[in-house]
């Protein structure tokens, strides 16, 4: 610890601190620029300026200064303030004047720290400075003459998305940010540089002059497009969502979130369901709420209970799944699956299907095993950690699978499972790094459990996680990855069929009614010969094949629970009302239990609530993690020599909101280039 | 005057070979390995006691500064990094020693590394200097084929290695932490301090950043002794020194001198007088284009050392004396050093990127009059601005000399404007 005293305030910080943090322990507030907690420190826009004592004469740069004992600092000095003045004044001469039609008006710093700092007038008579702008990418706008060249976007970009695609060129007043060649940002971490850029420079494209931030109204959410469970700010206007934005959350996703999070917003404007449909021959026609449930009753009745199937899409929250699997027990099926990637997971033990090192726990890890998994599509800000961790201990990765750039190196050691074996017998030579690790982990994707041998892929990762100590008292480095963030909560919540070996195609065969809740993503030819009830949020495969259309609401219109897949239960909160006649899904489940007359127990959502903590205690701890007990779990019966393969491709479309989304169209066309082009594109 | 017997440099203007056979006749490279031998702490301790301060213009005593690396091996390499990136207006010294007595640098370079621990040399050139870096690479085969170098330099056990780099004639990379990040092939940019390079330098080991002539006079010191150097000029500004006189005198060059000579003794003597008679002097900047200048009446009386500069306002730099008759439009000088500064900023922090560009426009216009009296105050408050504020001196070194030609010659700035707006009052 070291005594500092703080405009003639003492108090004690800890060593290794700067000034500028120590400033904010004492309460003072520093102002910056280029300084951000989670970037290098760059030291450039001399704001943060303070006067130090012993020291030279001249003011010090607090956010670079290392705090020593018995410093003494003013922070509101007359020295101190003609300091900033005059940084504030050289920010000001060459900002153009056009915060009326600026996007960031109203959530500038460089607006408000001018109220504090700038003078009225500007004595600067010579012509401002005009940069051109430059396009990178479908994404982020550019507006280079406001830019203070403060080098936040390109700090992250570099450090923490870990592509080297921004700098800056030129110098003295000449230097612009800029891609070097024109390209698109390739990161799927990119528009994080919108909320990173202290002025308007860099402002968000999709939403450019939508609208202002004082006419938003603001709620605190958790995101559903993967399933990190990103804690999220919706910001709506009236019954549309305007933008997506990241909430701190250190322990998941620190304060970055997905493009994908932060863009497929403007998906849930389009292809919506607002109204309930029927199949009358051959033809959806829209149709009331009593109208559809009377269709679904009148095939109930002549069905056996048995030949009932449900399984529940990638974002269905935990409520719509507890009821809808409540329902079907009373209609007499066990036919229920979450699993509609055709993953195969035990559930036997809840330490075998979910995150149990957390997103957190893997900055303390020292070697880690991808097995199957691609995270830096699957999970781009779980990725961002597995960086961090490379580039502050050295992270040590071995991947089995396909190989990408992840943004950090990594061992190739194989494609498939027989790697997986060579490292359990000792054979792999990654597998001494595995032994001397002080806290190593191991992550299997999603593509090493949609096989027929997952369960002794399982097994055999198991069984790895044991011999190489990866299990301790306080440490357990076996995880899996999902995509989806309804998956932790439908293995939570038991929304598996009996039979542990049945996927979800083995569910649907034989089925002749099959409920979609909001699942889009199983193959829909299976279906050919069922009556398909469809409940969700867009016109997408399901719905194109249902005869009855319930139409549900997207994950920012109910709130509800969702677990991730550190197994962290998170509630997400209604930002906007569905549109139309829309409901909240578990209210239609509830009243269609009442049409079948096999009405459910609860009537409102606290109800709900109770019973799913009747079904899984974990629901009644939301917001922590709680240790699961290492149990066993998978089969030893022999592997398939078969590749692990990636479950995702585009990045940018993965479920019904986001293959809606025009931006996402945009990315996939401008970033990944899949689209062909024509001989008049460019 | 200093005699010839106590030159250092003394192929200075090239009449003799530069190559190993020539400076070996001029007693470089004898006894280097007794040198070596007699240890680290001697050789700093001679240093420190001889005075010597650092040539690139700062004027940190040397020996002090090699005191601040390690004393044990931490297990990472230790550098050297010579300075040669001489880009100063007015400054040519360094180009001349490397030019012609390369192997003084080269010498000094292994014994400056044995005094400070380092193992191995970066000489980071300027680009431009073609002829130089040609001459240096040569020498610094000529040592290793000589074994002076190397594995076992000079004999003594000793390893070292010494590199050449050509930079791309940016003056920002003069500057130490520049120069480090673009030897490191990054953009050239200074570095934060701290961490000062003595712990955490090239490639994020010690290092130390010396001045080509700093280095190139170490072996001279070593070998005639501490007590020799610092009989020359006055106490805390001991030792010979180049001086570069250009401008208008009679016959411009590069001398070396003792310190703490009287300015108008050194013009006199060896650059032939000012054009047309002291007389017709009008102000020197005295330690190239970064100090502040003097009017003649302090030139008459200040002597050419660090501090006597400095009690005047200004400094001794790298001592390049720029000589400015009558006929000089002082303003046009001072705003064609502000265009140069505005060109050379590296942009990276906000008060030099923004405010170099703003003083040479306000320069500009200073020049033709086009200007209200009120805004010579604003250029000087725009110029404090800047000064202290900076990550590294190119800001106050944009800005003393807007502030030198405001201290002594505003009048004349003044009146500029004033008949600028007579005569625009009569146009209309």
């Amino acid at each position: 610890m070291a005594k500092v005293t703080i405009d003639g305030k003492e108090l004690e910080v800890p060593d290794g601190i700067t000034v500028l943090q120590a400033c904010e322990l004492a309460g003072k507030e520093i102002p910056r620029f280029c300084y951000h907690e989670r970037l290098s420190v760059a030291g450039n826009c001399r704001m943060c300026l303070v006067e130090v004592s012993p020291g030279p004469p001249k003011p010090a740069a607090s956010c670079a200064l290392p705090v020593g004992d018995g410093m003494k600092v003013k922070t509101s000095s007359p020295m101190v303030k003609k300091a900033r003045e005059g940084v504030m004044e050289f920010l000001l001469i060459n900002h153009p004047l056009d915060c009326p039609i600026c996007d960031q008006g109203g959530e500038c710093d460089l607006q408000d720290q001018s109220m504090a700092y700038g003078v009225g007038e500007s004595r600067f008579r010579e012509n401002k400075r005009a940069v051109p702008d430059k396009n990178i990418g479908p994404l982020v706008k550019t507006q280079m003459t406001r830019c203070i060249q403060c080098t936040r976007c390109v700090r992250f970009i570099t450090e923490v998305a870990g592509v080297e695609e921004l700098g800056a060129t030129g110098r003295g007043e000449n230097m612009e940010i800029t891609t070097y060649v024109e390209k698109a940002l390739s990161s799927e971490l990119s528009a994080n540089i919108v909320d990173l850029c202290p002025v308007g420079a860099l402002t968000s494209k999709p939403y450019a002059f939508n609208a202002r931030p004082w006419e938003l109204s603001r709620t605190e959410s958790v995101d559903a497009m993967d399933a990190i469970g990103s804690n999220i700010r919706i910001d709506s206007r009236g019954r549309e969502v305007m933008r997506v934005l990241p909430l701190q959350n250190d322990e998941i996703n620190e304060e970055w979130i997905s493009d994908k999070t932060r863009y497929a917003c403007d998906g849930l404007r389009r292809q919506r369901l607002d109204t309930p449909y029927v199949r009358r021959a051959g033809k959806l026609e829209p149709a009331s709420w009593d109208e559809a449930f009377a269709a679904i009753k009148q095939r109930v009745n002549v069905i056996d209970g048995k030949k009932i199937a449900a399984i529940a899409g990638d974002q269905a929250d935990c409520e719509s799944m507890v009821a809808l699997k409540d329902l079907m027990i009373k209609l007499g099926s066990t036919n229920i699956d979450c699993r509609q990637d055709g993953a195969l997971i035990d559930t036997k033990s809840r330490s075998g299907y979910i995150f149990n090192t957390t997103i957190a726990g893997i900055e303390e890890s020292d070697v880690c095993l991808l097995i199957g998994t691609n995270p830096r599509l699957e999970a781009p800000v779980l990725n961002s950690r597995l960086r961090k961790s490379w580039m502050t201990t050295g992270l040590k990765v071995g991947m089995i699978g396909m190989g990408y750039d992840l943004t950090y190196p990594y061992e190739q050691l194989g494609a498939g499972p027989q790697t997986l074996q060579e490292i359990n017998q000792g054979k792999n030579s990654f597998r001494k790094y595995l032994d001397n690790a002080e806290k190593p982990m191991l992550v299997l994707g999603q593509g090493a459990l949609v096989r027929e041998d997952a369960f002794a892929v399982l097994h055999l990762a198991r069984e790895i996680a044991d011999q190489t100590g990866m299990v301790t008292e306080n440490w357990n480095g076996f995880n899996v990855l999902h995509t989806a963030a309804a998956r932790v909560g439908g293995l939570d919540v038991g929304f598996v069929p009996s039979n542990p070996n049945m996927s979800v195609s083995d569910v649907v065969a034989g089925a002749e009614m099959v409920y979609l809740l909001a699942a889009d993503e199983i193959s829909m030819g299976q279906l050919s010969s069922s009556f398909v009830i469809y409940q969700g949020h867009h016109g997408d495969a399901g719905a194109h094949v249902a005869d009855v259309i319930l139409p549900g609401a997207a994950y920012t219109e109910k709130s509800a629970t969702f677990v991730n897949t550190e197994g962290r239960v998170q509630r997400g909160t209604k930002a906007v009302f569905p549109p139309g006649n829309a409901r909240e899904d578990w209210t239609i489940i509830r009243a269609l239990s009442d049409h079948l007359g096999h009405c459910l127990s609860y009537d409102s959502v606290g109800a709900l609530r109770e019973r799913m903590i009747e079904i899984n205690d974990i629901f009644s701890m939301p917001n922590q993690i709680i240790p699961s007990r290492w149990g066993s779990f998978g089969a030893d019966t022999g592997v398939s020599a078969k590749p692990f393969l990636n479950p995702i491709v585009n990045f940018y479309m993965t479920d019904p909101i986001s293959r809606a989304s025009e931006t996402m169209a945009n990315c996939t066309r401008d970033i990944l280039g899949t689209e062909d082009k024509t001989g008049t594109d460019g | 005057m200093l005699q010839d017997k106590d030159r250092i440099f003394t192929n200075l203007y090239g009449f003799q070979d530069w190559g190993i056979e020539g400076a070996r006749k001029r007693g470089d490279w004898s006894g280097t390995r007794e040198l070596i031998d007699k240890g680290r702490d001697w050789i700093c301790e001679e240093i420190k006691s001889s005075g010597l301060r650092g040539r690139g213009g700062a004027g940190f005593p040397t020996g002090v500064k090699w005191t601040f690396m390690p004393k044990e091996p931490t297990g990472q390499p230790h550098y050297l990094v010579v300075n040669a990136d001489e880009g100063e207006p007015g400054t040519c010294k360094d180009r001349d020693m490397m030019r012609n007595d390369p192997h003084k640098l080269v010498e000094g370079c292994l014994l400056a590394g044995a005094g400070m621990g380092a193992n191995a040399a970066y000489i980071y050139i300027r680009g431009e200097f073609y002829t130089e870096a040609e001459h240096l690479q040569t020498a610094i085969e000529q040592a290793y084929n000589a074994g002076l170098l190397g594995k076992n330099a000079c004999g003594s056990g000793m390893e070292f290695d010494v590199y050449l780099h050509r930079g791309a004639g940016a003056y920002i990379c003069g500057e130490e932490m520049a120069l480090i990040e673009s030897l490191e092939g990054k953009k050239g940019q200074p570095r934060l301090k701290p961490p000062f390079p003595a712990m955490m330098g090239l490639y994020g080991c010690p290092t130390t950043v010396n001045n080509v002539e700093t280095i190139a006079v170490v072996p001279t010191i070593l070998r005639r002794g501490a007590g020799w150097f610092s009989s020359f000029g006055r106490e805390n500004n001991t030792g010979t020194k180049v001086f570069c006189i250009s401008g208008h005198v009679n016959h411009p060059c590069n001398v070396e001198e003792s310190l703490s000579i009287p300015l108008k003794e050194l013009i006199e003597k060896h650059a032939g007088g000012v054009r047309g008679g002291w007389d017709n002097l009008k102000a020197i900047i005295p330690g190239g284009s970064s100090v502040p200048m003097l009017p003649k009446t302090i030139c008459e009386e200040v002597l050419m050392d660090y501090d006597s500069l400095r009690e005047q306002h200004s400094g001794l730099g790298t001592a390049a004396v720029i000589v400015m008759d009558k006929s000089t439009d002082l303003v046009a000088a001072i705003a064609r050093l502000s265009k140069f500064y505005k060109h050379e900023s590296c942009g990276q922090c906000t008060p030099c990127r923004e405010g170099t560009g703003w003083m040479w426009r306000v320069m500009e216009r200073l020049v033709t009059g086009d200007a209200e009296i009120e805004e010579i105050d604003m250029l000087l408050e725009v110029s404090k601005q800047i000064e202290g504020h900076t990550i590294c001196a190119l800001g106050d070194a944009a800005a003393w000399p807007i502030q030198g030609l405001m201290r002594h010659f505003r009048d004349e700035v003044e009146n500029r404007i004033r008949t600028k707006s007579r005569e625009n009052f009569k146009a209309a």
